[in-house]
């Protein structure tokens, strides 16, 4: 089964063990990830402002591409995913914005030839943005993943650690609930981990706030890390590689500043499901971990 | 701080022009403080997110574009999210910086050419980008 597939840049530029172990457990559980065949940058941040339609037009665009191959687009980064998802109801709600977007897309596309005049008929949301994690859970479902799981994960004590882009605002992402959400706890009960719940799992990772101020992240970072390794976890997992980045390289900063600090590995959830599914670990890459988890899956011969 | 408070102050086109931009009603806030309790960042802010709305009722928007608190939210939404009364502080944060961007008021807090130079080889992209849209206009 195909289903269309943005990448965004993160996915395509620095997170590329994401993208690849992302495509490897597709594979594995008979999905193919069809990538677009154009796509740009969605923008990364959806504006807050009323009056922006141009910052809305990268996040269109793209779900205007993904409009000519089928009726549903998979993103993986949350960021791409709350930029689309958001843009998407914009079309979808907001007739006035809708008709500036559109007019907007019919000029560019007009100016373009071949692959590039993407515009056939105006965009009106009429593909569902789904993340990986909802592919999973609605496409896949979990208990075909139960049943493909061959690794033995018992005894791995894993932290979900969901973040804000995926779940905030509420009303707009629709995804869980926001303060107790349950999807990738239910994944990993799939996957036959011992879950691990921690107070701090939507807290904010300091997100591009590193960029400005890296204090700020680390601040931020060690209160996520600091919860998840106060219950116990043996590795966080996320969906989000600024989260990544934030949590497992900033650790380099606590490890210095905080005595007895313990060092937790940080890793996409599509990492783990591969070694669950018996993945080749050379296909999932663990080479970009500052924190690397091999030495914990190897003490517990998952690799 | 003493103010000097009348109504054509409280009722200000700034005040106006930031209700509008964010779409948010700043008078439906009754200060019981959930968002400067549940933001991340708030121990690094000069006006925490409540006391910017309440200056904003009180028609104070000066002292609010010239904080660092503007610069500081990383428009996670935990305030949103918490807010019994529906108001989203993040919103209100990015119609701040916007108008203080879209004038040029004052430089920029991250420097576009010291993030190409510094991050991009190692931080995610969607950090630079988001960063620069959010903080540099």
């Amino acid at each position: 089964m195909k289903i269309p597939y943005y990448p965004g840049c993160t996915l395509h530029e620095r997170a590329l063990d994401f993208d690849k172990a992302s495509r490897e457990c597709a594979r594995a559980l008979d999905i193919e990830l069809e990538e677009l065949e154009i796509w740009t940058c969605c923008g990364a941040v959806f504006p807050l402002t009323t009056d922006s339609v141009m910052d809305i037009l990268a996040g269109v665009r793209n779900l205007a591409y993904a409009s000519r191959l089928g009726d549903k687009v998979v993103t993986l980064c949350s960021f791409c995913y709350n930029v689309l998802k958001r843009a998407n109801k914009v079309m979808r709600d907001d007739p006035e914005k809708r008709e500036k977007a559109n007019l907007f897309l019919k000029a560019d596309t007009d100016a373009r030839e071949g692959i590039e005049s993407y515009l056939k008929e105006d965009y009106t949301g009429q593909v569902d943005v789904l993340h990986y994690i909802e592919m999973l859970r609605d496409v896949v479902g979990f208990d075909k993943i139960r049943e493909r799981t061959k690794a033995d994960l018992s005894g791995l004590k894993v932290a979900p650690y969901y973040g804000c882009m995926l779940l905030r605002p509420k009303k707009e992402m629709e995804f869980d609930d926001p303060e107790q959400p349950q999807i990738f706890e239910d994944f990993l009960e799939a996957i036959g981990c011992d879950v691990v719940d921690f107070p701090m799992k939507t807290e904010c990772c300091g997100g591009f706030q590193i960029v400005r101020e890296e204090d700020t992240a680390v601040a931020c970072s060690q209160t996520v890390v600091n919860s998840a390794s106060r219950r116990g976890a043996d590795v966080i997992i996320t969906t989000c590689p600024l989260c990544r980045y934030n949590l497992d390289e900033l650790q380099k900063k606590m490890e210095k500043s905080v005595t007895g600090f313990r060092k937790i590995p940080v890793i996409y959830f599509t990492q783990l499901l591969g070694i669950a599914l018996g993945i080749d670990e050379e296909c999932l890459d663990f080479s970009d971990n500052y924190v690397d988890p091999r030495p914990l899956l190897a003490e517990k011969s998952l690799v | 701080m003493r103010l000097k408070l009348s109504a054509e102050v409280i009722k200000g086109d700034l005040v106006e022009r930031v209700a509008e931009l964010s779409g948010q009603n700043l008078s439906a806030c009754y200060q019981c403080g959930r968002c400067s309790a549940g933001c991340p960042v708030v121990e690094e802010m000069d006006i925490v997110p409540s006391e910017v709305i309440r200056l904003l009722q009180l028609g104070q928007v000066e002292p609010v574009l010239d904080s660092e608190t503007i610069w500081i939210c990383a428009s996670c939404l935990q305030c949103a999210s918490r807010c019994p009364r529906g108001v989203e502080f993040s919103s209100i944060c990015d119609a701040l910086r916007a108008i203080v961007l879209r004038k040029r008021l004052s430089g920029s807090v991250v420097d576009a050419d010291e993030v190409t130079r510094t991050m991009v080889s190692d931080a995610p992209q969607m950090g630079v980008v988001g960063a620069l849209r959010k903080l540099n206009g």
